[in-house]
């Protein structure tokens, strides 16, 4: 999908930063991410476990506790830096016009209060509607995301419902206010195969519906190539390759993005052994002075080791932070 | 719901013949019988004498016989004599139950009333100087002894500051008004359920702190801020409407127990209660008072436990007894 005319900027990330303050010292969980997401489109955030993209995600909404905090950076929602907006604009944001769809749909429930309550808590609370009118909201939403009989699963209790059911009651919960930005957590991984295609389409439809700007947060490079429109690949808490995603599919820049797609099993390709990243992600409380990734890049060089290789624009759209990129 | 109800009640009633059994049992071996306390007091009885007493009152009998005899008068509604007092176990045992049962339930309640908030708010204060205090108070409340603070309380308000009286249940007066008598309950009741529920703050403190730690650390708590609602609204109906499960069983059987810790603040305060009574009647052998007491408290725990697991299902709508 080639870049498309300018879209209205709906987030805007720049040099994000957050610590958690542990008991060795401070730890950069994420460091100095930048990107933007317009009306429509969909940024997936991809990278293994620990790479920092969940707390990118948390940092956006201010859900990080002590003893984490987001140390620097600004968020731009619209014209405001939601980093340094009061806590009470801060909850009238969250839950309205920002969002977030949580990867276990089993625990992000409460369990001892009815589906429809935990919709009207939230329905009422930004809208500003009756309890009626916020009963109806939440049963349309939840017939929107292809809950049959919402009547009844309205007075339903988490426990009722079926794991992809309970996600599909998340994401209309998130969205019952119209959010202008989505963030989805990896809402698929705990969910069997057959149903992480439905709630993909889902999400996909919904989002193309509503227009919002989406945060597609996931380890699994097939379901970013599915469903959004670019990718931002992290590593040790920083970005390591911003491109379209056919692009970033075809001709990867950054040595961790192409060694991850050379892992992706090719169907109908037999092969002694799947290729595989050697070694393990560093952990972010070591993290070596200068790329993050040098001890597992098959291309590193000296400069690698002394400096953290700045992210430069090979193509238009296309950021590599990189000394020595794979050529295309 | 209904079916449960009943198959509880039903295995409630057996567990109650079965204990009775085994308390009466227990009573037959302590040392001694009726009949000794009354020879003692007569040194002119003759063995012949001494037969026939106990043939009279039954004691020839075998265990299972008696126990027989004494099951079948407590069915019938006869619930026996006491020796020590001369008068049907009922008119003995019925003023001593309530006022057992109004000290109780208001050392229970007072205990709630102060131990939820300050457990939930050390639980929301972690590692603060508040819950640090907090947790001081509650540990020193489970390690001193009863027996300890029921003194230091009558020695700070019934000695040093004499406002209130340092034991007894009521004034003797016979012209009081309703409300005065009412007002004169109150004041003897003040140390005594100051003293009962200080036990009972520490062990709630903790209990409530540990289960509302719980609640705030599970997923659906960042839900409920994803959604932007205010921390009122998350500590109370996200945070401690789940930390009440566990509450619910713990109050619930422990009210049970402040029935025998009742014994020991009653004694001290010479509080006119089912507990000092029940002590007594066992040293002075006056085991038809002991063992209506026994069942009555046998019964309290397997009621509470019952009543535990029918609020469990209210409060978790993941429990169902259907």
């Amino acid at each position: 999908m080639p870049e498309s005319a300018p879209r209205d900027t709906v987030l805007k990330v720049e040099d994000l930063q957050t610590t958690f303050h542990t008991r060795i010292g401070p730890v950069r969980a994420v460091n100095g991410v930048s990107y933007s997401i317009g009306k429509g489109e969909t940024l997936g955030v991809v990278g293994e476990s620990g790479c920092g993209k969940s707390v990118t995600a948390f940092s956006l909404m201010r859900l990080i506790e002590p003893p984490g905090e987001v140390s620097g950076g600004a968020v731009w929602l619209g014209d405001e830096n939601i980093l340094e907006v009061s806590e009470e604009r801060m909850r009238e944001l969250r839950g309205s016009r920002m969002a977030i769809i949580f990867q276990e749909p089993m625990t992000a429930f409460n369990p001892v209060l009815t589906i429809g309550y935990q919709m009207d808590e939230q329905i009422t609370r930004h809208l500003g509607v009756s309890r009626q009118e916020s009963r109806e909201r939440a049963i349309e939403m939840l017939s929107l995301v292809g809950i049959p009989a919402p009547t009844e699963r309205y007075g339903s209790y988490p426990h009722q419902l079926s794991g992809g059911m309970r996600q599909r009651a998340m994401i209309a919960m998130a969205l019952s206010c119209d959010p202008e930005f989505l963030i989805a957590d990896e809402p698929t991984t705990a969910l069997d195969v057959t149903i992480q295609g439905q709630i993909l389409e889902l999400i996909q439809s919904l989002q193309e519906r509503l227009s919002m700007a989406v945060q597609f947060i996931t380890h699994d490079l097939g379901v970013i190539s599915e469903i959004s429109d670019r990718v931002l690949v992290m590593y040790g808490g920083r970005t390591c390759e911003v491109a379209p995603t056919d692009v970033l599919m075809s001709t990867p820049q950054h040595p961790y993005t192409s060694a991850l797609i050379q892992s992706i099993p090719k169907f109908g390709q037999r092969v002694a052994r799947l290729p595989a990243i050697e070694g393990t992600v560093p952990s972010l409380y070591e993290l070596p002075a200068g790329c993050p990734f040098q001890n597992r890049c098959p291309n590193v060089g000296r400069r690698c080791r002394e400096v953290h290789p700045p992210l430069t624009e090979v193509a238009r759209g296309h950021q590599v932070a990189c000394f020595y990129p794979v050529g295309p | 719901m209904t079916a449960y109800i009943l198959r509880r009640l039903l295995q409630t009633v057996v567990v109650i013949l079965l204990l009775s059994y085994f308390c009466y049992l227990l009573m037959t071996l302590m040392p001694g019988d009726p009949v000794d306390e009354m020879i003692m007091a007569n040194p002119e009885i003759t063995s012949a004498d001494i037969d026939r007493l106990r043939a009279l009152h039954g004691l020839d009998q075998p265990v299972w016989v008696r126990y027989w005899n004494w099951a079948s008068s407590i069915a019938s509604g006869d619930l026996g004599y006491s020796r020590t007092y001369r008068v049907p176990v009922t008119d003995i045992l019925g003023p001593r139950l309530l006022n057992t049962f109004i000290l109780a339930g208001a050392a229970l309640l007072v205990a709630l009333i102060v131990a939820i908030p300050l457990g939930v708010w050390a639980a929301l204060r972690k590692n603060s100087t508040a819950d640090y205090v907090i947790n001081l108070f509650a540990f020193a409340g489970i390690s001193v002894p009863s027996f300890w603070i029921a003194i230091v309380l009558i020695l700070l308000f019934a000695v040093y500051i004499p406002i209130f009286p340092a034991g007894g249940t009521s004034s003797i007066a016979f012209d009081m008004t309703p409300w005065e008598a009412f007002v004169d309950r109150l004041k003897y009741l003040v140390l005594p359920v100051l003293s009962l529920s200080f036990l009972s703050i520490g062990t709630y403190v903790r209990y409530t702190r540990a289960a509302m730690l719980e609640a705030m650390g599970n997923d659906y708590i960042r839900t409920a801020r994803a959604k932007g609602l205010s921390w009122p609204r998350i500590y109370i109906m996200h945070g401690f409407r789940n930390a009440l499960i566990p509450l619910i069983t713990i109050t619930a059987l422990s009210f049970s127990t402040l029935f025998s810790g009742a014994i020991i603040t009653e004694t001290v305060f010479a509080y006119q209660g089912v507990g000092q009574l029940v002590f007594e009647s066992i040293q002075s052998n006056d085991f038809n008072v002991a063992m209506v007491a026994f069942m009555i408290s046998v019964s309290m725990v397997l009621l509470m436990n019952l009543i535990a697991d029918l609020l469990y299902g209210v409060a978790d709508p993941r429990i169902s007894y259907s």
